[in-house]
């Protein structure tokens, strides 16, 4: 058991005040969660205390709040934990110490109707139901199952893990800028139909989501709803799957992401390196074909680039005239090595997801703290294979 | 007055499967829920549910493991009907959507479960509850304009009219606490068990018996209340449920000394024996001095393949590490007995219907029965589908066939002045609704749990009935009108109070040990004087008992070991 004090953000509609910070101090054990700190003061000291909540286990998604300004769940955030972050945050900004006050908010990018509680119908399953949330199927089901690839199931799972706690809601940096985003929650919920193979309509849902304004390229691949998930569907990462599938639909993408990726890909497995100067040409005018007729676009956005090229030689960001020469770059000796790669993602071409690579997502984990990037140590891509 | 053909109270699956199948059948349709759809616990169904669909199983096995699961106090009309219909519904979700496991040929992959003969579990990873309860959502979504959904409206008692009939429900807006009459032809009650009658419990504090406790307020019988699971691997002080599918899956379990203790207690099933074999097994090393000193045993998971407990059980990986700080992949993880799951209810028959004409009941409210005296896992998710479905198109049908009954408004008045007394409680004036709570719960959960006695169960009765007193009197700290979820949770306590009462009266007369009720008094099964069902009906003194037959088609009772 240990005494915490937790400050939650309050409001009671019915005050005819504005919101107001209240301390309750509560005592716990602290691996019990910050809901159970919040169930206490309201079973202890005051029952108005407003907070959904049901599960307790990270399973319902009743209980998404803001803990010292992190989107979480309540129920899977250790009381113990948040304290820690609580006094790091403080010792940060100079006040130091320990037994700092634990903070909790309601969820951001969402209307408060009483402390904790939010109106998530308005922010959150209005936009789930913009992406048409059901499956479409052609003509009438078959007398069994549909057949499907057992890993595209698998593949699913990852999005249909999400329990709408709007979590990434409360996060989204985007949505923040632009209240009308369709956003993370429920871009992963249309994922979890584009890449379900029974469903017919795919070409239409990613025209739909890539032709609103708001819709998959208005992420700013800012990593927020991620880190802020509490189940690992990384919503960002559904996003750039919807971009990455309405790409090979030939959908063009304003900002260019789809392309761009693949001339860096291209690039580093021709040359064994980024040649910087190849970029822009490849992303626009792909290829010979794409240089000897450029598009009108492809004109524009290169003519457009002058400038920032000249910035870039001027502020150093270009290090040297050389790389603006196209194919000045000589290829690398070691560059089987590189190919190397190449073959061996190709042979495991399966994306990251948890629900498939649990493994690869602990070793990925602990690469990072050795400092080693998954995707470029064979050795290590071996280890999974074996694992 | 809102008012729908058909209405369904409750929306996890048994309510949305229900409102899903009247609306097919073109009536208009209303769902309730005091919570949001999606966080209804049948979310918190992890390891599968159960079809014989596979070529060479057969429905008849499927039966017969039930049966004898149940201990033989399951009614094998009943349980024919849902293993005969078990594959098509699972098709039918596939239809729909639900991302199921596949084999290698991209078909329908299966998992072995506990206490069946054949490995007929199907399964999303370990979250197949949501999983088919977020895809049965979708389609509530897709078929708003057949169903309305009232979404946080909690209901509060149950609109009879003058011909005893079920003709409505009283119900409030938790948004912004208005109280209205909804009339409907036919109600169906879907409103999931009780287990925040015992304390810790592996349900969401959501499960308080709302709908078995109106239903008995109304009139209708309950049938084996007594029937309460104790789930065999649920985190020791938290309650926090382990999927059966780690056993599933391989998983041992081991008392403090190291052994496999199941080889004692079930020699050819061993972890994957009934549930409450299982959960009897461990309590007794525990009680006997081979348990750990925080009163568990252990779940060693690390005996199954790293690669197949991330693709399998991701979700309790999370839970060991989140809830227990434990590596499950590494370590074996501390466990014991925890309420789960309440097999008795709401008396229905295969359509759902209770004693109450146009009253219905489906899912862990029901108490059909398929589930008798311990209920097999994975076979929730399908008996809540299977009757969820049936209850929808006959609670249609009924619709189809009758005009409104015109409800009193009585009814309304009454609750409102209920809702005025509870809200004017002076503060100091009794107890607290959470200390009551707490008392409810560790009561139960000392006195009526794995081993019982008649001393215990008569002084968990008394404590009962005495918070029942002290309940009247208790006092809430929030007068609002706005998402007063203290009011709530007084007329919840109310619901499991009554719910307490009716376990510790049946649990008291059936002088036996069969399924979950095990008597230490009585500890043998005996099917002279009680292979019978225990009805309860309200009374002003409590629960009035009544008996009624078990139905037997073609399993005589036998000894049942695993």
């Amino acid at each position: 058991m240990a005494d915490y004090t937790i400050k939650v953000r309050r409001f009671q509609p019915e005050s005819g005040e504005g919101p107001y910070w209240e301390e309750f101090n509560v005592d716990l054990d602290p691996s019990l969660s910050v809901l159970d700190g919040l169930l206490q003061a309201k079973d202890r000291e005051d029952g108005s205390l407003a907070v959904r909540c049901s599960c307790r286990a990270a399973i319902c998604g009743s209980c998404g709040m803001k803990i010292n300004g992190q989107s979480g769940l309540g129920c899977k955030t250790q009381i113990g934990e948040a304290q820690e972050l609580a006094d790091k945050q403080a010792s940060a900004t100079g006040k130091g110490g320990e037994g700092n006050s634990i903070v909790i908010e309601p969820m951001g990018n969402m209307p408060v109707i009483k402390d904790l509680i939010t109106d998530m119908e308005s922010t959150h399953w209005t936009k789930i139901r913009r992406v048409t949330p059901w499956l479409l199927p052609h003509g009438e089901p078959p007398e069994r199952e549909y057949i499907v690839e057992p890993e595209s199931m698998i593949d699913i799972t990852q999005s249909m893990a999400c329990i709408q706690c709007g979590a990434c809601v409360s996060s989204c940096l985007s949505m923040e800028a632009d209240p009308g985003f369709i956003g993370p929650a429920a871009l992963a919920k249309a994922y979890r139909f584009v890449g379900d193979p029974r469903d017919a309509e795919t070409h239409e849902r990613l025209h739909d989501l890539a032709n609103d304004p708001h819709g998959i390229y208005d992420c700013t691949h800012c990593f927020s709803c991620i880190d802020a998930c509490p189940k690992g569907v990384a919503p960002m990462d559904q996003i750039m799957r919807l971009r990455r599938k309405a790409g090979e639909e030939g959908i063009d993408d304003p900002n260019s992401g789809h392309d761009h990726e693949i001339a860096f890909v291209k690039i580093i497995e021709k040359k064994g390196t980024l040649d910087e100067s190849l970029l822009l040409q490849e992303s626009f005018a792909p290829g010979f074909k794409g240089k000897l007729k450029p598009n009108k676009r492809a004109i524009r956005e290169m003519l457009g680039s002058i400038p920032t090229a000249i910035r870039g030689i001027k502020t150093g960001k270009m290090r040297s005239l050389h790389k603006l020469i196209p194919g000045v770059h000589k290829k690398l000796p070691d560059q089987d090595d590189v190919k190397a790669i190449y073959a061996h993602a190709e042979e495991h071409s399966e994306e990251f997801n948890l629900y498939i690579k649990g493994e690869e997502g602990e070793l990925a984990e602990e690469n990072v703290e050795k400092g080693i990037e998954r995707s470029t140590d064979p050795d290590t891509a071996q280890e999974v294979k074996n694992g | 007055m809102p008012s729908h053909d058909v209405l369904v109270i409750g929306a996890g699956l048994a309510g949305q499967r229900a409102a899903l199948a009247a609306a097919e059948e073109g009536v208009s349709v209303g769902i309730i829920s005091k919570v949001h759809p999606v966080r209804s616990h049948s979310n918190a169904a992890q390891g599968g549910i159960n079809a014989a669909l596979n070529p060479g199983d057969s429905w008849e096995s499927h039966a017969f493991d039930t049966i004898k699961g149940s201990d033989y106090l399951g009614d094998q009309d009943a349980v024919e009907i849902m293993t005969r219909e078990a594959p098509e519904e699972i098709l039918h979700l596939e239809h729909l959507g639900v991302t199921f496991h596949r084999n290698e040929e991209g078909k329908l992959g299966t998992r072995a479960f506990g206490g069946a003969s054949a490995a007929r579990t199907y399964y999303v990873a370990d979250i197949t509850g949501q999983a088919i309860m977020h895809v049965l959502y979708e389609q509530l979504m897709k078929y708003s304009e057949q169903i309305a959904r009232y979404e946080e409206w909690f209901c509060s008692s149950l609109a009879i009219d003058e011909n005893g009939e079920c003709c409505g429900v009283v119900t409030r807006n938790v948004a912004d606490g208005s109280m209205e009459l909804f009339q409907a032809k036919s109600v169906i009650l879907c409103t999931g068990g009780n287990g925040m009658v015992w304390k810790p419990s592996t349900n969401a504090l959501i499960c308080t018996g709302d709908g078995i406790a109106m239903a008995y307020r109304a009139g209708a019988k309950l049938m084996d209340m007594e029937m309460i699971q104790y789930h065999p691997t649920t985190l020791a002080g938290k309650g926090f449920l382990i999927t059966e599918g780690a056993r599933g899956e391989g998983a041992h379990l081991l008392n403090a000394k190291g052994e496999r203790f199941m080889e004692k207690y079930a020699p050819n099933k061993m972890e994957l024996a009934s549930r409450d074999v299982v959960s009897r097994a461990e309590q007794t090393e525990i009680n006997e001095g081979r348990g750990f000193p925080d009163g568990t045993v252990a779940l060693d998971i690390t005996v199954v393949p790293k690669k197949r407990v991330h693709e399998a059980l991701r979700e309790i990986v999370l839970v060991g590490r989140d809830f227990a700080g434990v590596d499950i992949t590494r370590e074996p993880i501390h466990i014991k007995p925890g309420n789960h799951y309440t097999m008795g209810g709401v008396k229905t028959d295969v359509d759902g219907r209770t004693d109450i004409p146009g009253l219905y009941s489906a899912g862990e409210t029901a108490c059909v029965s398929v589930h008798g005296g311990n209920r097999l896992g994975a076979n929730s998710l399908l008996d809540t589908l299977i009757f969820g479905k049936r209850s929808g198109r006959d609670a249609a049908a009924r619709a189809k066939r009758i005009d409104y009954a015109r409800a009193s408004k009585q009814v309304l008045e009454d609750e409102e002045n209920l809702v005025a007394d509870i809200i004017g409680r002076e503060k100091g004036s009794g107890r607290r609704i959470s200390e009551i709570k707490l008392e409810l719960g560790q009561t139960m959960d000392a006195k009526v749990a794995v081993f019982r006695d008649e001393a215990g169960i008569t002084e968990a009765l008394e404590t009962v009935r005495r918070l029942k007193e002290e309940a009247k009197t208790a006092y809430i700290d929030d007068h609002g009108s706005v998402f007063n979820q203290d009011l709530i949770a007084a007329i919840e306590l109310g619901y499991m109070l009554d719910n307490a009462e009716c376990t510790c009266v049946a649990a008291l007369e059936r002088k036996e040990s069969r399924g979950a009720q095990y008597r230490t008094d009585f500890p043998e099964r005996n099917d002279e004087e009680w292979l019978k069902h225990i009805d309860l009906e309200r009374t002003d003194d409590g629960p009035e008992i009544s008996y009624s037959e078990v139905t037997i088609t073609q399993w005589e009772p036998q000894e049942r070991t695993y």
